[in-house]
């Protein structure tokens, strides 16, 4: 079997992926569900429905704030207790939508069966469509909206559409879980986007390490018969998901600095993106819930649970007996990427993935020493760039040394700080330097615009 | 739990420590240093003491009583530098000449710089180089070693010193170098640095430290590489005045030099291409030197000017990054 894999840098944690086993099981509902506007990339959801109001499963809470924004629906049935600001998992105020649980009734119109829709729509624009009606954003970190990403701007076009199944984060399985247990669904989706991106091939990513769900999916290829669509196996290395990382994998393509996938012909989608895709189109069913992994070695009920977007987490918690009394750290997501959560009354949001235990001893970080340029950081950054160099410059605040080294080409992978022996917070500093480089790159921007409008005039 | 624990990603790390990987590194060096003692008996076992007791107390003192800082001994880069510096000096030398190279080699060369990771040259080196300017004659005389079971000492100069002084005294290199045989120099190579007496232990501790990705091999082959390149050319024009690539390879404390203190990291440039730039300069200046400099060696002196450049190496040399030209 040939593997594939990215062509500069790269971590090997070991995956850890205790939680393999463990099938997608339903989350009972819980009492109260608190629904975010800011659950994606770019402009909040303006709410629709006002206190007191009745919703169904699948109904529209919130409408898209602009282009790039996505629908909002109710994840339950029940009463409207408030629209109110409510903190989110690191302490920060966004509005919220309090929704009291009464049964389970979903909105008409959406196919609740598990027969299985394979015809494919001939229409992409009808495709595109049902995928913005459906709320469906990116579910594998970045949550960007998904119909964005399908609409190519002017003069792109779209030659491979690649489903990411690489789930390269240690301890996360929910994707893989996805891929054997809805791997129709999954391939059906995949056919959906292929459609919707004009007939294009379709490349299925799937690291080494999930060898049951590749013979899945290939059977369920053969069995469906999509045309151009393929599974490729990925070599097991940390950021082998990571967007550009990916494209550059499966197609020796290398996005540049600051361009979009789309900019060399890509467009990547998530394997549970792909699910959504096949609910929104072919079920009219929206985005109202995902899977979550619950895992940790210090967590004693590994779990792989269905769960209703804007479920808090301590409910979910809870439900598998309660934090463990060594952990001392909760992550949603990975735990390279993924966000430690200040607040365990905060809810899930439609990019939730996993909540991961850590105990001091794992997460601990040590004590910051001399450097000794063994250069460990600049051979494990997936960018190319020299880490060392942009912890230096950063705590300089030398903003402009941080552009001309391309501080904001950082993907925050965080490979560098995990390979570092002398425990020096690369990663934290260089976040500095990436920020203050995007906005000055903003603010030229900016100003060259009002420039030109000044100058017409 | 009472608190939660919250930080910015990553939340694990890799576990590599500054001093895991330096103990990798006194791993590596134990074979040279196993095969030193056998061969040059308790006399050897004295100098290692007394440079890595002397190495490692002397950067204990200076943080503490003149940085008055918390001490860095525990990361075992001390105890790397005192195994080097008594590698790279005679079993013959004399106990406080052996004092003398620590303090050039962690005061001058390391603490004055800010410690590990601060300095340009590498310690050792320094320390040896000192040594070597300031006490040839403890430097250069090396007695046939009596070994741990006792044979008959005769003194003499290095092979690369005999064949100098041979070539002053016109008498052509093959006439020399017959008195050479390479498996010997190889396996165990006597009259030297207490270091280099079998060039087989020291490459075992090379590839290990290239099995656990401490090192790449790349600085040290095109070491290698060079110097065979180098010596060929002149060796092919000239053979009566030019020794052969094999006998550069195995004398002279290249080995020692290419695979320990060329790959330092602190004092050796960190891109791929940076590094063969590196090790291709240490390979021409030692044949450089040895071939017409008035030191019969040359790689201390080439390490410690390729050394200097690093920082222009680092500069010049990057990575190709992702996605850009």
């Amino acid at each position: 079997m040939s593997k594939h894999t990215f062509s500069l840098g790269g971590v090997h944690p070991h995956d850890n992926k205790i939680s393999r086993e463990c099938a997608i099981q339903p989350l009972p509902i819980a009492p109260t569900v608190y629904l975010s506007v800011a659950q994606h990339i770019g402009a909040p959801s303006v709410p629709v429905v006002k206190v007191g109001d009745k919703v169904k499963v699948g109904q529209v809470v919130a409408e898209p704030g602009g282009f790039v924004g996505a629908f909002i629906h109710s994840s339950v049935s029940g009463t409207v207790k408030s629209v109110a600001p409510r903190a989110d998992l690191a302490g920060r105020m966004s509005t919220h939508i309090e929704i009291a649980v009464e049964g389970d009734e979903w909105l008409e119109g959406i196919d609740t069966s598990d027969t299985l829709i394979t015809t494919i729509p001939d229409d992409p624009k009808a495709i595109i469509d049902k995928v913005r009606l459906g709320g469906v954003v990116g579910l594998g970190g970045a949550t960007f909206p998904t119909h964005v990403k399908l609409s190519p701007p002017p003069g792109s076009k779209c030659e491979r559409v690649i489903i990411n199944g690489c789930e390269c984060e240690p301890y996360l399985t929910s994707d893989f879980r996805t891929l054997l247990e809805k791997g129709e669904q999954v391939v059906v989706g995949a056919a959906l986007l292929q459609k919707a991106m004009g007939g294009v091939p379709c490349t299925i990513a799937i690291e080494e390490n999930k060898p049951e769900a590749i013979a899945h999916i290939r059977e369920v290829i053969a069995k469906l018969g999509y045309a151009d669509m393929d599974v490729m196996v990925m070599k097991m290395m940390y950021p082998q998901g990571g967007e550009k990382q990916l494209i550059d994998a499966v197609m020796h393509r290398q996005v540049g600095s600051g361009a979009l996938p789309i900019s060399v012909g890509a467009v990547v989608q998530n394997v549970a993106t792909a699910l959504a895709v096949y609910d929104a189109v072919q079920k009219n069913k929206p985005i109202v819930d995902n899977s979550v992994t619950v895992t940790g070695e210090c967590f004693p009920r590994q779990a792989n649970l269905l769960v209703r977007v804007g479920t808090p987490l301590q409910y979910i918690i809870d439900y598998l007996g309660g934090v463990p009394a060594d952990a001392a750290k909760v992550i949603s997501g990975g735990p390279m990427m993924g966000r430690a959560v200040a607040n365990l009354q905060a809810a899930t949001v439609k990019g939730t993935g996993a909540l991961l235990f850590l105990t001091e001893k794992q997460t601990r970080r040590a004590p910051e020493t001399n450097c000794i340029r063994c250069g460990k950081c600049a051979d494990a950054c997936p960018m190319g760039l020299e880490p060392f160099l942009l912890n230096k410059l950063s705590k300089a605040q030398d903003w402009e040394a941080c552009e001309a080294n391309a501080a904001h080409d950082c993907i925050e992978c965080g490979c560098c700080l995990y390979s570092c022996p002398a425990h020096i917070p690369l990663l934290d500093n260089i976040r500095v330097g990436k920020g203050f480089v995007l906005s000055a790159i903003r603010a030229r921007a900016a100003a060259a615009k009002a420039a030109a409008e000044a100058a017409k005039k | 739990m009472s608190k939660l624990l919250v930080s910015p990603s990553p939340h694990i790390h890799s576990k590599d420590s500054t001093k895991s990987l330096m103990l990798d590194v006194v791993i590596a060096l134990i074979p040279a240093v196993l095969c030193s003692v056998i061969f040059y008996g308790w006399q050897e076992l004295l100098v290692l003491g007394v440079s890595v007791a002397s190495c490692v107390l002397l950067e204990w003192a200076i943080t503490k009583y003149m940085l008055k800082a918390p001490s860095t001994i525990g990361d075992l880069s001390a105890v790397i530098t005192g195994i080097l510096l008594a590698l790279n000096v005679p079993y013959t030398t004399p106990w406080w000449v052996i004092v003398i190279g620590s303090v050039v080699a962690i005061g001058v060369a390391k603490m004055t710089f800010g410690g590990l990771g601060q300095n340009i040259w590498n310690p050792a080196l320094v320390g040896r180089v000192f040594l070597l300017v300031s006490f040839p004659t403890y430097m250069t005389t090396w007695k046939q070693p009596q070994g741990l079971f006792g044979v008959d000492a005769i003194s003499g100069p290095t092979p690369l010193g005999t064949i100098q002084e041979g070539l002053m005294q016109g008498s052509t290199v093959q006439e020399l170098t017959a008195a050479y045989d390479y498996k010997s120099l190889l396996l165990a190579n006597l009259g030297g640095s207490s270091g280099e007496v079998c060039a087989l232990a020291l490459l075992l501790g090379f590839v290990y430290l290239c099995v656990r990705k401490v090192i790449k091999p790349w600085i040290t082959l095109s070491i290698f590489a060079t110097v065979a390149v180098t010596a060929l050319i002149f060796w092919g024009i000239n053979p009566d005045r030019f020794t052969d690539p094999l006998f550069n390879l195995l004398t002279g404390g290249l080995i020692l030099g290419a695979c320990f203190m060329a790959t330092d990291y602190v004092t050796s440039p960190m891109s791929l291409w940076g590094g063969v730039v590196f090790g291709v300069g240490i390979g021409f200046l030692t044949m450089m030197i040895r071939y017409f400099g008035s030191y019969p060696e040359g790689v201390s002196f080439a390490i410690l000017i390729m050394n200097s450049v690093v920082p222009l190496l680092n500069r010049w040399f990057k990575q190709k990054k992702f996605g850009r030209k």
